[in-house]
C-alpha cells in the first residue's frame, strides 16, 4: 500500500499540471482562436447590429412587453429575459404559484381580447428564460392587438408571421417556430407606423 | 405525442446503433493500447507526458495499485480545482470581476466535478469567472471522463484476462483515452457548435439595447469548448445556470439532436469493446439490447406524460402538453428525449426543468439515475455498473438451476457477488438515508421550493442525483447552503469510488480465474432469456428498493395533479 502511494505521487501531480495546461487552457484558448477566426460572429455570440448599435442577439431572446410588438413568454429568468440569471422558474405541476402566474397571464391575454384555448409557451415560462421564441400558434393570436395598435391590417401582419415561420429542420428536428427578435424588427419596417 | 416526435426519437436510437460498432471498435483500440492513425500527431504528446510524469505506460499493476493511483490522482485534481475557484478573485480572465468561490460551494463543485457529477450549486454566468470554467471545470469533465472509461477497461481486462495479476495501467489508460478519443472529437464537435452559434469568446458579456430600449446584458465566454466535453464526457455542468436550455448552450434542434448523441455515444461504444474484450461481441449486444429495453420504456412514459400536460392548467384555458420550463425551438418531445438520455447516462445537462415536468414524467429521470445510471450510463461508469448487475443475475440464475454461475468463461462466486452487492447496496443506502435525514431537519427543510410531495420530490432528487452522479435536478431547491453543499459533496465522493473501489476488487479477482470454455451446462448470456433476466433483476432490485420513496414523492404529486389539489 505504502508503496502503491509512493509510485503515484510524481505521475499525480505531474498529469495534473499538464492535462491542465494542455485541457485547460491551450484547447480552449486555441478554439477561441480558430472560432474567431472563422465564425467570427457566432463566436461572438450572434449579434445583431442596427445604425452601429447592438440591438440583440439573433441567438438569445430578449423581453417584449410593449403593445406595438409580438410578446416572448414569460420569464423567470431575473426579472425576466436576464442575461446574467438564466433559469426556469422550477415550479411543479401541483404549485399554488404555478396556477396563480398562469392565471394571471391568462387574464392578461383575455384582455387582449385573444379567446378560445391559448397556446401553451404563450402563458409557461422557458427553461433558460431566454427563449426567443414562440410557437405559430402564440404568434397568430396577438395579430389583431399588433395590427390594431400599429394601425395596419390583420392581412398584413397574418401575412408578415407566416412568412417568419421557421420549420423543422428536415422535417423532424425542431418544431415550428417564430423568432420573436426578427419577427418585430420586420414589423417595425412594415411601413404605417404609428408611434404612440 | 405526434409522429414527429416518434421519428426523431427511433432516428435517435437508429444513429445511436450504427454508430456502436465503430466507436467500439476505436475503443477497443485504445483498450488493446493499439496504435491509431492519430498517434502521428498525438504520439509526441503522449510519450512526452510520460516522460515528465516519470511514467511506465506498459507496468502493469494490481488492482489494488490501479485503485490507489486512480484515487490519489483524484484527490490532487479535486485540490486543485478547489484552489482556482477559491483564488478566481485574483487570477486572471475574471471579465466580470467575480471573487473568489465560497468554501463550502468550492467544496461541493471541485467534488462534484471530480466525480463526474457536476451538478451545479452555482449559476455559471453569475459565479465562474472564463478561467475557474476552463481550467477549473473542463480538466476535470475531460478527465473525470477518462478515469470512467479507464476503470471500464480494468473490468473488461478482468474478464478478459486469464491467471494474470494485473489490470493494465491506470496512466496509460486515462491519458489515451483523453488524447486519442475525448480531445479530437471535441474540437470537432466545439467547432460544429460555434457554426451553430454557441459562443467562444474571452469576453464575459455584452450590452445590447433592445428594441423596446431596454438594456439588456447577455452573459458570453468559452462556452463552445465547454460544453462540447460536458456532453461527451456525460458530465452535464452548463457554463450557464440554464444549462443545454440556455440558447447559447443549445441554439437549435440540430444542436440538440447532436448533444444527445454525444451523451450515449461513447457509452453505447464501450458495450461493443466489452463484446470484443471477452471474445464475443454477442455479449456486448445482448447487454445493449437489455439497455436499450429499459431505456424506450423511459422515454415512452415521460414523453406521453409531458405531451398530455397538466390537467390543472388545462382548465385555466391552456392547451396542449407541458410547456413550463421547456424551449420552443425543441418542444415536447426533443425534451423529453433528453431528460430520459441525460439520466439514463449519467450526464444531468438539462435542456428543460425536470422540476416542471408533470409527476410522472419527472419520475422516470428520477427511477433512471436509482437504477444506478446503467442504461448506456456515463462514460465507463454505465456499462461497469451495469456489469455489477450482470454479476447478480448470473449468480441468481445459478441458484435457480443448481450450478456455479459462470459469465463470459469465468466462474462466478461468493466474492464477487459479495462485492458486487457491497458496491450496489451504497447507493440506496446513501439516497434514502440523506433525503430521511433532510426531510426533517430544518436546514433540509429549508431547501425545497415547492411544497407538498413535489417537495419531497425535490430533496430526494438532489441526493439521487449526487450518489448516482448524475447532476441534474430538481432545480427549485435551494441547495447552495452549507448544510446541503457539504452533504451532496459527501454523497457524491461516495456514490462514485465506493462503487469503483470494489469493481476494481471484482476485476482483481476475476482476472486471476481461469478461463472455462462455454459448455452444454451453462446458462447463456447472450439470447433473449438472458436479456429478459437482466432486465427483470435491475427492475426488481431498483422497483423494490425505491418504490416506497416514489409512491411518497412522484406518485403521490400525480394523484393531487389529478384531484387538482394544490400546494
Amino acid at each position: 500500500m505504502g508503496k502503491d502511494i509512493a509510485t503515484a505521487l510524481r505521475p499525480a501531480f505531474a498529469l495534473t499540471i499538464l492535462f491542465a495546461l494542455l485541457l485547460g487552457l491551450a484547447y480552449p484558448l486555441a478554439l477561441t482562436g480558430i472560432g474567431q477566426l472563422i465564425f467570427p460572429n457566432q463566436a461572438g455570440g450572434s449579434l445583431i447590429e442596427e445604425n452601429g448599435k447592438v440591438i440583440g442577439s439573433s441567438v438569445a431572446g430578449q423581453a417584449f412587453t410593449s403593445e406595438r410588438y409580438f410578446h416572448t413568454r414569460p420569464s423567470a429568468a431575473g426579472k425576466g429575459y436576464d442575461g446574467l440569471a438564466s433559469s426556469g422558474s422550477n415550479l411543479g405541476p401541483t404549485s399554488q404559484a404555478l396556477v396563480d402566474r398562469v392565471k394571471t397571464d391568462v387574464e392578461t391575454r383575455r384582455g387582449e381580447g385573444i379567446s378560445g384555448d391559448l397556446p401553451a409557451d404563450l402563458v409557461t415560462a422557458s427553461g433558460s428564460g431566454l427563449d426567443p421564441d414562440i410557437s405559430p400558434e402564440a404568434a397568430l393570436t396577438q395579430v389583431p392587438r399588433v395590427a390594431r395598435v400599429r394601425g395596419l391590417t390583420e392581412d398584413n401582419v397574418r401575412a408578415l408571421v407566416e412568412r417568419s415561420i421557421e420549420r423543422p429542420f428536415l422535417g423532424f428536428l425542431g418544431e415550428n417556430r417564430v423568432n420573436v427578435l426578427a419577427l418585430n424588427r420586420q414589423l417595425d419596417q412594415l411601413g404605417a407606423n404609428k408611434p404612440e | 405525442m405526434t409522429i414527429q416526435g416518434w421519428i426523431l426519437i427511433f432516428v435517435f436510437v437508429g444513429i445511436l446503433l450504427a454508430l456502436a460498432k465503430p466507436v467500439g471498435l476505436w475503443l477497443f483500440t485504445l483498450y488493446e493500447g493499439r496504435r491509431t492513425p492519430l498517434h502521428a500527431v498525438l504520439g509526441p504528446v503522449e510519450r512526452g507526458f510520460y516522460k515528465l510524469a516519470g511514467i511506465n505506460p506498459d507496468e502493469d499493476q494490481s488492482w489494488r495499485r490501479y485503485a490507489v493511483h486512480m484515487l490519489l490522482f483524484n484527490a490532487v485534481l479535486l485540490v486543485f480545482t478547489y484552489a482556482i475557484l477559491r483564488l478566481q478573485g485574483i487570477l486572471p480572465l475574471n471579465p466580470l470581476g467575480y471573487a473568489g468561490v465560497s468554501d463550502h460551494l468550492a467544496f461541493n463543485t471541485a467534488t462534484s466535478f471530480t466525480t463526474n457529477t457536476n451538478w451545479q450549486s452555482y449559476g455559471g454566468e453569475s459565479t465562474m469567472s472564463n478561467l475557474s470554467q476552463m481550467l477549473g471545470l473542463t480538466i476535470h469533465n475531460f478527465l473525470s471522463a477518462a478515469t470512467g472509461i479507464a476503470l471500464a477497461f480494468a473490468l473488461f481486462r478482468g474478464f478478459a484476462r486469464r491467471e494474470a495479476k494485473a489490470i493494465g495501467n491506470f496512466w496509460a489508460d486515462v491519458t489515451r483515452v483523453t488524447l486519442y478519443l475525448l480531445l479530437p472529437i471535441c474540437i470537432v464537435y466545439a467547432l460544429v457548435l460555434i457554426a451553430n452559434g454557441v459562443p467562444q469568446t474571452m469576453a464575459g458579456s455584452v450590452d445590447v439595447t433592445t428594441l423596446e430600449g431596454v438594456k439588456q446584458t447577455l452573459a458570453l465566454g468559452p462556452v463552445a469548448s465547454q460544453e462540447a466535453i460536458k456532453m461527451l464526457g456525460t458530465n452535464g455542468g452548463g457554463f450557464f445556470n440554464a444549462n443545454s436550455a440556455h440558447p447559447f448552450e443549445n441554439p437549435n434542434a440540430f444542436t440538440n439532436l447532436i448533444q444527445m448523441l454525444s451523451i450515449f455515444v461513447i457509452g453505447t461504444g464501450l458495450t461493443y469493446c466489452f463484446g470484443k474484450a471477452v471474445g464475443n461481441t454477442r455479449q456486448g449486444w445482448a447487454i445493449l439490447t437489455a439497455m436499450m429495453i429499459l431505456f424506450l420504456a423511459g422515454v415512452t412514459i415521460t414523453y406521453w406524460q409531458e405531451a398530455a400536460g397538466n390537467p390543472i392548467l388545462h382548465q385555466l384555458g391552456v392547451a396542449g402538453g407541458n410547456m413550463e420550463g421547456k424551449e420552443v425551438r425543441f418542444g415536447i418531445a426533443a425534451s423529453a428525449l433528453f431528460a430520459v438520455v441525460t439520466t439514463a447516462a449519467s450526464c444531468g445537462a438539462v435542456n428543460a426543468m425536470h422540476d416542471s415536468f408533470t409527476a410522472l414524467g419527472g419520475m422516470i429521470p428520477l427511477f433512471n439515475m436509482q437504477l444506478g445510471e446503467i442504461v448506456i450510463g456515463g462514460v465507463g461508469a454505465g456499462i461497469y455498473g451495469f456489469l455489477l448487475f450482470a454479476i447478480l443475475a448470473v449468480f441468481v440464475a445459478g441458484l435457480m438451476v443448481g450450478r456455479t454461475p459462470e459469465y463470459v468463461g469465468k466462474k462466478i462466486e461468493g466474492r464477487e457477488v459479495k462485492l458486487a452487492v457491497l458496491a450496489i447496496a451504497i447507493l440506496p443506502l446513501i439516497i434514502l438515508g440523506f433525503t430521511a435525514l433532510s426531510s426533517v431537519l430544518d436546514a433540509g427543510l429549508a431547501g425545497p421550493l415547492n411544497k407538498g410531495p413535489h417537495g419531497f420530490s425535490e430533496i430526494l432528487y438532489a441526493f439521487t442525483s449526487g450518489v448516482a452522479n448524475n447532476g441534474s435536478a430538481f432545480a427549485g431547491l435551494t441547495a447552495n447552503t452549507p448544510y446541503y453543499n457539504a452533504l451532496l459533496g459527501i454523497a457524491m465522493w461516495l456514490g462514485r469510488f465506493f462503487i469503483i473501489v470494489p469493481m476494481l476488487a471484482i476485476a482483481g479477482s476475476l482476472a486471476a480465474k481461469k478461463h472455462h470454455a462455454e459448455s452444454a451446462g451453462s446458462f447463456p448470456t447472450t439470447g433473449g432469456l438472458w436479456v429478459g433476466l437482466l432486465v427483470g433483476i435491475i427492475l426488481i432490485l431498483g422497483g423494490l428498493t425505491f418504490l416506497p420513496s416514489l409512491a411518497l414523492g412522484p406518485i403521490a404529486d400525480h394523484l393531487a395533479m389529478i384531484r387538482g389539489q394544490l400546494y
